[in-house]
């Protein structure tokens, strides 16, 4: 009211006087109610505080808030309670992936089909180059299934853990409007990959089975071994959630890792095999890193996939046969033993079974569930832990 | 006689923002892998305390006017209400969740209104069912029209801002942080959205507000809270006369012609 200029205006506002401020919100025409007994109750307070922002009298504010059960604002669900917050959002989470993923490629002329021709692209070009220009595929039977199925389960993996890295920072908008567990994201993430995934296997099935790969029932133990893979992409997608959203760092350098990873899991090459059981090769003086890579769980759970698919892969994986000192030994040093090419093409390339293997087909399982179970602890503990920080910056 | 339930409670807040690096000392991609490793914070940090020391409490039904100049931490207290910012000092108590609406984009920009709107609610915690029955007044209330089956990054702020308004007061929230977000609707939305903020404070919601039009400000709230330099310059229910202070303080800026709008809104 001191300044003249301006006197007209808040006065009009002002009918009951200058103090009682609510007055004028009265002549908006809120409705009555709760609103109108706040007001009621400001108007009975004398001078509520002395700064006049609502501080009660004689009473520290911690103890106050505390008194009416107020929590801090960026206070963390217990482990259990954020558990059961994820399972109240299974619609959203399962929505927003199946809404991404059709809108994915909603620019492109394409549109959908490119969920198809990524994978089939990708398995052409590392074909045209392993296959054909470097030949790297001696001594694996039936190299183009072997290569497409191994690349078409890495993608799932790798997907998974190079999208999840900037989950949190892509939706930004969303974590800092809406109120719900941020775990949601993630998962999400893992889902629209899945949800790629089983379309991407339909062609893998198409491609192995034109490479006259006969059905099995092996194949019923595809879908186990998928449950266990997107479980561990689960626990990967968590970790690298929580890495990504802080810094843009960590997704600029995982496709690195990523492709160094892949090398590592006998995408390309047999580990199992050509690597390890052939002298000269790489590994085959190396038995412990022979051991390392196959244990490493996307070579666990390729390895798996390929063997419940791939009769050829299943019957010349070391173990199949009891040992044959002497089968092995031609295996890995076919010339020694005056086997022709076609020979060893037909038939001796299939005597790796007859090698100790490094890590038995039981040990895979296992390794598979074991692996699963350590990402999904760790990732879902370590993204928990960091639940209130994310959104921030 | 007994005070409301307090919703908000604000004790001592410090908020310290860390800005990194400006430029210099960018490092490689081995070092910052380095830095990860070990946890360290980049090495170029620059710190800016946006608020330093506020204390107040809103109570059940408040919608409460947030007011000051640009950078006097407005957005920075709304954030922190919301628990997105750590607190340096201090602590901010709240009874249930904040849903913060700034101006920024969509909520999920690739995906149309409709799609936002289903998302949106279901990440709120509402059942399919609910979702379903309500779908048509949040579509409506947001005036999108047709628009609505395209993608969100396609709208106008003025829509987009309606439709996440739309969303983010479809369930009723127990704090609304809205930041600006009504200034970029039409006179129409303006309307609407007040009634909405009314629904939600009968509700026993809390509301706080921040906005540059001081006319909005003083026909929403009820409690204002006029900051500077990250601390509070005046607080209280009288929210004309503190409006009137405030804009006395930053006299010759153009605010200064919004009085002029209550003339009309109660009138």
């Amino acid at each position: 009211m001191t300044n003249p200029g301006r006197l007209s205006a808040p006065g009009d506002l002002d009918k009951p006087g200058s103090l009682s401020g609510p007055g004028s919100l009265q002549a908006n025409g809120s409705p009555a109610g709760p609103a109108a007994a706040t007001e009621s109750e400001e108007a009975t307070k004398p001078a509520p505080d002395p700064a006049g922002a609502g501080i009660p009298a004689g009473e520290p504010l911690a103890a106050f808030a505390k008194r009416y059960n107020l929590e801090p604002a960026a206070a963390r669900p217990p482990v259990l309670k954020y558990l059961r917050l994820l399972w109240q959002r299974r619609q959203f989470i399962t929505g927003f992936a199946t809404a991404s993923n059709v809108a994915m490629y909603s620019e492109a002329r394409l549109g959908q089909l490119w969920q198809v021709l990524t994978p089939l692209l990708n398995a052409a070009v590392y074909f045209f180059i392993f296959g054909v220009l470097l030949h790297v595929n001696r001594g694996v039977p039936g190299y183009v299934p072997f290569l497409v199925t191994g690349i078409f389960v890495f993608n799932f993996t790798q997907r998974s853990c190079i999208t999840s890295s900037t989950v949190m920072r892509e939706n930004l908008p969303l974590i800092r409007a809406l109120p719900f567990p941020r775990g949601c994201l993630p998962l999400g993430y893992v889902i629209i990959e899945l949800q790629q995934l089983l379309l991407s296997f339909t062609v893998l099935f198409v491609i192995i089975l034109a490479y006259g790969e006969p059905l099995t029932w092996y194949w019923l133990l595809t879908p186990l071994v998928l449950v266990f893979q997107t479980l561990f992409n689960v626990g990967c997608a968590f970790i690298l959630a929580r890495w990504g959203s802080g810094f843009d760092d960590v997704s600029q350098l995982l496709p690195f890792i990523i492709r160094t990873w892949m090398y590592a899991s006998g995408v390309i090459f047999s580990i199992s095999t050509s690597l390890a059981l052939v002298p000269g090769q790489s590994l085959y003086n190396h038995k412990h890193l022979a051991y390392l890579l196959q244990i490493n769980p996307a070579a666990v759970y390729i390895t798996l996939i390929r063997n419940s698919l791939l009769t050829e892969q299943r019957i010349s994986m070391p173990g199949y046969h009891p040992y044959n000192a002497l089968r092995c030994a031609m295996y890995g040093s076919p010339a020694k033993f005056h086997v022709s090419p076609a020979q060893f093409k037909n038939e001796v390339i299939y005597f790796s079974s007859y090698c100790h293997p490094i890590v038995s087909q039981p040990a895979l399982w296992l390794y598979a569930v074991g692996w699963a179970l350590l990402a999904v602890v760790v990732g879902f503990v370590f993204f928990w832990r960091a639940e209130t920080r994310y959104g921030r910056g | 006689m007994a005070v409301a339930d307090p919703m908000v409670v604000v004790d001592d807040l410090h908020v310290v923002y860390r800005v990194y690096g400006s430029g210099a000392d960018r490092g490689t991609a081995a070092t910052a892998l380095l830095r990860m490793i070990r946890r360290q914070r980049r090495p170029s940090i620059r710190e800016v305390h946006a608020i330093r020391g506020i204390s107040f409490v809103a109570y059940k039904g408040d919608a409460v006017g947030v007011i000051g100049r640009n950078g006097s931490g407005k957005s920075t207290l709304l954030r922190a209400i919301a628990g997105l910012l750590p607190a340096e000092e201090g602590m901010v108590y709240t009874q249930g969740h904040a849903a913060l609406l700034g101006v920024n984009a969509a909520l999920l920009e690739n995906l149309t209104g409709e799609k936002n709107v289903v998302l949106g609610c279901l990440a709120m915690g509402m059942s399919p069912q609910l979702v379903k029955e309500r779908y048509p007044s949040i579509v409506e209330f947001s005036g999108v029209g047709d628009f609505i089956n395209l993608a969100m990054k396609t709208y106008s702020t003025g829509m987009g801002s309606r439709l996440r308004f739309a969303i983010a007061s479809a369930k009723s929230q127990d704090i609304l942080l809205v930041d600006e977000a009504l200034a970029t609707g039409d006179a129409e939305f303006r309307v609407k959205s007040h009634r909405r903020i009314d629904e939600l404070r009968a509700q026993a919601g809390t509301v706080f507000l921040v906005a540059h039009n001081l006319g909005e400000i003083e026909e929403t709230c009820n409690r204002v809270i006029w900051l500077e330099k990250g601390q509070i310059v005046q607080a209280g229910t009288n929210v004309a006369e503190i409006v009137d202070a405030y804009l006395e303080a930053t006299g010759g800026e153009p605010r200064k012609r919004e009085p002029a709008k209550p003339q009309a809104g109660p009138a």
